[in-house]
């Protein structure tokens, strides 16, 4: 028998009527924009060429899908058994996120209908890292699909086919630990050819792929620690607090790394002046800083890590932290130059907004039909 | 695996790729032996706009009109509409020209054709191009997915989306070399060099226009020198001027590896709207990056070998001590 059960009851809640009216409201304007155009309805321009779009859907979005790539790490690799009810969750989690991503970085093609040139070897630039990144998270999604592929057969009752996917099913977990290693650590070295466009305090040059790999983990982890925490609020279930506590030491690790190599090549590369500038710049460094502290503060306790409510106030602390790395390095602080300045306008929240609301409605369903989040046990 | 052992091997990889020379880090790419550009001097620049309006001719693009002012072109920068554009520098009365306080110039704005273009670096489906002979960089919107990586990746912001339409594509100044244009081929110069009354544009090898531009250099203020005007290999009329007071510096020498339009001005280059670029160019950082992550896939397919086998032997043991499936 599974280990893990449906949740099962209805459809359609309140809440989920709400998340189908902001998807609808964001499906209208992503038909405007097939339309009229991409200006029509954004503020993209010939200096912010990358925008919400790009900056959350694609590069945020994917780093909070990081949940099944840091659990198959933990479970898989470092061999911690204990963790593997929340395998499950967590790569229906990264399957969404990731394929949204993807549908995202679509949408947000200016020339879509020749979007399949990025899988034309012919076509191929190995000098860019778009291309890596591109080609390594369409290959992550289907591995995404077989990772997750026994819940849906173990629902059909596919016994055979099941048993051929379990034997294989090694490799595609080695795929994906090694693909968001790649594309992760590549969406760091996507600020490198941004060069001065990028501010000094977070242009480290051929740091990037580090820090990005780094804050990609400390987001995956601490996503789990977050749904897990919320999952067993919103569906009234048994906590799973004790086993999400001891990914909280390795979140710790995680985040102490970040500062430490921050703050040094802050001091290697003579960047320390723009910390003291009082400027929108520095302000949000210091922000992020203290985002990442927060979750350090409270996870390095024992006591504070054993509370359930500390604990999700860790993870939504981290989350945003790093939400707000990624931000300010591709959009907040990005300066192209004299004359250009840019904020999403509000047809381009919807549709983000959209996007987000679609994920959650098929986590919902998906949850509530196939057997994802771990068989509770009756004390 | 030990979790010793796997930090120790991430730590391991980590410095391959962070060392402070990256194992495979490329120089600045080189010029094209007989690359083409063009020398803007600001300081024989008098704002006509001449070139803007004969750009648009050439590339069959509309005039930008600003109110009810219809007698010109009011592009104030670039745009899918406007590949060249002619900006104004203005500091407080503005009483003379080329004059830092209180004075104007002129500034013109269109590709700078990088000799290590960013664009050609970051473009994932090779839309950019450098021309091989002319060092001419191309853009081919039939391989084009729109993704505008060549908008954050120049450091001119230079190519520009057509928002505005439901299938645009990416425009920039291509030297007027283009198919269906080809003016370079067929031995005739750019459209703006030759609408330039003073030679404020001048047309011509990257080579013959540095050796120009450093010629004006050397000069001292206040000398008369005779400047050519159209193409630098055949100039069609000279005019005598006295020597400005040139920076000494040649924008398009070195910056960021150098451009084949190059451009020289009384007034420094960072009033003018220049980006603060230093001489290596974020392209080869960013190769050099990616190739010692990514050459011949040897590190991914080592670690991918590594975390299969690892892998296996924690399921396999986890299958044993359970008794159970996943």
């Amino acid at each position: 028998m599974s280990a893990y059960q449906p949740v099962g009851g209805k459809y359609f809640t309140r809440p989920f009527i709400f998340f189908l009216i902001v998807f609808l409201i964001g499906f209208y304007f992503m038909a405007e924009r097939f339309i009229l155009g991409m200006g029509s309805i954004s503020n993209l321009n010939g200096g912010f060429s990358w925008g919400i779009w790009v900056v959350y859907d694609v590069v945020i979005g994917t780093a909070f899908a990081c949940g099944g790539y840091a659990v198959a790490l933990t479970v898989y690799v470092l061999n911690k058994g204990k963790y593997h009810p929340l395998v499950r969750p967590a790569l229906l989690t990264s399957l969404l996120g990731y394929a949204l991503g993807g549908f995202g970085a679509f949408f947000d093609m200016g020339r879509w209908w020749q979007f399949y040139n990025i899988f034309l070897p012919w076509h191929w630039n190995f000098n860019s890292v778009l291309l890596e990144v591109g080609l390594c998270v369409a290959l992550y999604i289907g591995v995404l699909a077989i990772e997750f592929s026994p819940a849906f057969l173990e629902k059909i009752g596919s016994k055979k086919l099941l048993n051929r996917v379990n034997k294989m099913m090694f490799f595609f977990i080695a795929l994906g630990v090694l693909l968001p290693t790649m594309h992760q650590s590549s969406l760091g070295t996507l600020l490198i050819a941004m060069g001065h466009k990028v501010h000094p305090l977070w242009q480290t040059w051929q740091f990037q792929p580090l820090m990005a790999i780094i804050s990609a983990l400390t987001m995956g982890f601490s996503i789990v620690v977050f749904e897990g925490a919320f999952v067993s609020v919103g569906f009234n279930r048994v906590s799973e607090t004790p086993l999400l506590r001891g990914l909280g030491k390795a979140i710790v690790g995680l985040l102490i790394t970040f500062l430490a190599v921050r703050f040094s090549l802050l001091l290697i590369q003579g960047n320390v002046a723009y910390l003291f500038k009082g400027d929108m710049a520095s302000l949000l460094y210091l922000l992020e800083t203290v985002l990442f502290v927060v979750p350090i503060y409270i996870l390095i306790s024992p006591v504070r890590r054993a509370n359930g409510g500390k604990l999700l106030l860790a993870a939504i602390s981290m989350l945003l932290g790093g939400a707000l790395y990624r931000f300010d390095a591709f959009l907040l602080t990005f300066d192209p130059g004299p004359g250009y300045s840019y904020f999403p306008s509000m047809p381009e929240m919807m549709v983000t907004l959209g996007i987000i609301s679609l994920e959650i409605m098929v986590f919902l369903i998906v949850v509530k039909t196939l057997p994802v989040l771990p068989r509770e046990k009756h004390s | 695996m030990k979790r010793r052992d796997f930090i120790k091997a991430t730590a391991a990889s980590a410095a391959v790729v962070c060392g402070p020379e990256t194992a495979l880090a490329r120089p600045n790419l080189e010029p094209a032996e007989n690359a083409v550009g063009m020398l803007f001097d600001s300081t024989l620049c008098v704002g006509c706009k001449a070139c803007v309006s004969k750009c648009k001719e050439v590339n069959s693009m509309p005039p930008v009109i600003e109110g009810d002012k219809l007698s010109w072109d009011s592009a104030r920068d670039l745009s899918p509409k406007t590949l060249n554009v002619i900006k104004v520098y203005k500091d407080g009365t503005a009483e003379s020209k080329d004059q830092e306080v209180d004075g104007f110039c002129f500034e013109k704005r269109s590709c700078m054709h990088c000799v290590d273009p960013g664009c050609v670096s970051v473009c994932p489906v090779t839309a950019m191009r450098r021309d091989p002979l002319t060092g001419i960089v191309t853009y081919h919107a039939d391989a084009c997915i729109g993704c505008r990586n060549c908008m954050v990746g120049c450091p001119y912001n230079v190519p520009q989306f057509e928002y505005d339409e439901a299938f645009g594509q990416i425009q920039k100044c291509q030297m007027c070399n283009q198919a269906g244009v080809e003016r370079i081929n067929n031995g005739q110069m750019t459209g703006c060099a030759e609408a330039c009354p003073t030679g404020a544009t001048l047309f011509g090898t990257r080579k013959e226009l540095l050796k120009e531009a450093k010629q004006r250099m050397a000069m001292k203020e206040g000398e008369i020198y005779n400047y050519p005007r159209g193409d630098l290999s055949k100039p069609d009329h000279y005019h005598e001027k006295a020597i400005p007071a040139y920076q000494q510096h040649i924008w398009g020498e070195k910056e960021a590896g150098g451009t084949n339009v190059m451009h020289i001005s009384a007034i420094p280059f960072d009033k003018l709207g220049m980006p603060p670029l230093k001489e290596r160019s974020s392209a080869s950082i960013a190769e050099g990056v990616q190739h010692s992550i990514y050459n011949y896939l040897a590190l991914p397919a080592i670690a991918l070998a590594g975390l299969s086998f690892v892998i296996r032997k924690n399921i396999n043991e986890d299958t044993e001590d359970q008794g159970g499936n996943s």
